[in-house]
């Protein structure tokens, strides 16, 4: 019992040295992050704006359009953030050239994974909070019925399914050292195209359908934008919670057990080093 | 104490001279391959070819003892140490740290294992401290210990107390690796292997590394496994001597032995006796051995 404590305590130190470690790096590169958040900005504004510049609609279709556009484009923001980071666990590791130290730790795995997602969901959604604060002082929005709390509990439901995504993308980089990280943002685009970030899902082509329904992006830019929107409570939002719930519990235990198989055959294949 | 029940039973048995039995380090007929691509190709795809890194060695150290390998560069040695590491895995063989199979009993030998390798490894716009501080905490070290810790580590390699908050990229490579010696003693490692650890540096910094790599042989208890390809460095650190080429261990022991055995003045006369080559001839890096994309 005292040994499993003991355990414990080392694995929740380990989960504090992961996060610890990439705040250190935002300190570090902090005019980095202040540039990519300056382009996420003017980037969201050129969608936003498409809303201003549709013809024919009423002011207020133009104001629910802008509110779709806006909600979409910051979800989407948050969710490539958690996407990114955990994606990124190797390949930046390899470029800094500290990937060997990292993995001759005693650190369990799931914790060094957990503690990526874990920094994610908190840098993801202070820039979130922040992205959506900035691009809202542009367009006179009002959302007088906004539950920005079941948004904000919808959207760390979602990330749980974007971390088990993240791991199973994060060992392209360590099977295919050249090539992986470049696969990630592959997989990326997909759930970027299908989970109807801009335009509803139904304007897609059947087959893209199908795929849209087992990606979490679809239910949390759903969910968030009821609750945004039209005032939506927990309860009400569960039709979209609760395929979030089943993904999660099915993707991180696959993306664990997926990052392991990786992982052994980086160490088989000698590949699990530093590059250049 | 803040180490895991489970590390601090491993220490506690290699601290007990009357209670181990077991060699620090032993090592079975182990065997490594990396998969090679020429440029041929097999219709579509290229091909590919098994190249051996190590072919069977065998040996095995006590503890507190420090072991020397010599080896040209591909020799293998990289391999050894990344193996020991748990950063590979093996064709075949064995491999025990203090009793603990180096590939099935992984994280127990990573809480008794730490290394010092060739390049310095750091997260490069953080600082000495921080990148101390995180490393510690992989290691089951909280707050309060690394706070107490890290200056007096780094005092004893003699890393300049106003400069442990500026980017790594702002260091000379002797200053990264005085960072990297104390990123391994740190953690209290039973077993260190360095890999290389003063290739690169200038005469200064070479010595005072070596410096250092005699006082940790003499107030610390460990058990060194000394990889380098710098014949005087491991004469005079290490107590035995063993030379590594094209992936098999030739001979191991003590260096007057060695040369004895060779009939050799120096140990780079006795490296030409074991081997047939010069000392700075290049073999294949055993490194660039491993698959590709």
């Amino acid at each position: 019992m005292q040994g499993a404590a003991a355990t414990l305590r080392h694995e929740m130190i380990g989960l504090a040295g992961v996060i610890e470690r990439n705040v250190y790096l935002v300190k570090r590169y902090i005019w980095w992050d202040v540039a990519f958040f300056v382009w996420t900005v003017a980037n969201t504004l050129t969608i936003v704006f498409i809303a201003k510049g549709v013809p024919s609609l009423t002011p207020a279709e133009v104001d629910h359009l802008t509110t779709v556009l806006l909600i979409g484009a910051v979800i989407w923001a948050y969710l490539g953030i958690i996407f990114e980071i955990v994606t990124e666990t190797v390949a930046w590791e390899r470029w800094e050239g500290t990937i060997e130290y990292t993995f001759m730790a005693p650190l369990s795995r799931p914790v060094h994974l957990f503690g990526m997602g874990l920094f994610a969901i908190v840098y993801g959604v202070v820039r979130a909070v922040l992205l959506f604060g900035v691009v809202a002082l542009f367009f006179s929005l009002d959302l007088p019925n906004a539950n920005y709390i079941a948004a904000l509990v919808v959207l760390v439901i979602a990330s749980v399914s974007f971390i088990g995504i993240g791991m199973m993308t994060a060992v392209l980089p360590l099977i295919s050292p050249e090539k992986g990280t470049q696969l990630g943002f592959v997989a990326q685009g997909v759930l970027l195209v299908v989970s109807g970030v801009y335009y509803p899902i139904s304007v897609l082509p059947e087959f893209m359908q199908w795929i849209a329904k087992i990606s979490p992006a679809t239910y949390a830019l759903d969910a968030a934008r009821k609750s945004i929107l039209e005032g939506y409570g927990l309860t009400q939002l569960w039709g979209d919670i609760w395929p979030l719930l089943v993904i999660g519990v099915v993707a991180v235990p696959l993306g664990l057990f997926v990052f392991r198989r990786g992982e052994q055959h980086a160490k088989r294949h000698g590949k699990l080093k530093r590059s250049g | 104490m803040t180490q895991t029940a489970e590390f601090t039973s491993d220490i506690e048995m290699a601290s007990q001279p009357e209670a181990v039995v077991v060699p620090a380090l032993e090592v079975r007929d182990l065997r490594k391959e990396f998969i090679r691509k020429d440029g041929k190709r097999n219709g579509w795809r290229r091909r590919r070819r098994r190249v051996p890194a190590l072919k069977g060695i065998s040996f095995s150290m006590e503890r507190g003892e420090t072991v020397a390998i010599l080896g040209q560069n591909g020799s293998g040695k990289s391999t050894l140490v990344r193996l020991l590491s748990t950063l590979l895995l093996h064709e075949g063989g064995t491999a025990h740290v203090f009793g603990h199979d180096v590939f099935r009993e992984q994280r127990r030998v990573r809480r008794m294992v730490n290394r010092v390798s060739v390049e310095a490894s750091f997260f490069k716009k953080m600082s000495a401290v921080e990148n101390l501080s995180y490393a510690a905490r992989f290691y089951g070290m909280g707050h309060g210990e690394t706070k107490e810790k890290i200056p007096v580590i780094l005092t004893r390699v003699g890393f300049p107390e106003d400069r442990r908050r500026e980017p790594m990229e702002n260091l000379s490579r002797g200053m990264q690796q005085k960072v990297a010696l104390a990123r391994a003693l740190l953690t209290a490692p039973i077993m260190l292997l360095l890999d290389e650890p003063t290739t690169g540096l200038d005469p200064r910094s070479k010595l005072e590394v070596q410096s250092f790599i005699r006082e940790i042989r003499e107030t610390h208890d460990a058990t060194v496994l000394l990889c380098t390809h710098d014949l005087a460095e491991a004469e005079a650190l290490a107590d035995r001597v063993g030379i590594l080429h094209q992936g098999e261990l030739l001979v191991l022991e003590h260096a007057d032995e060695l040369k004895t055995r060779y009939s050799a003045v120096t140990l780079e006369e006795a490296f030409f006796a074991a081997t047939g080559k010069s000392f700075e001839e290049e073999g294949d890096e055993d490194e660039n051995k491993e698959g590709g994309d």
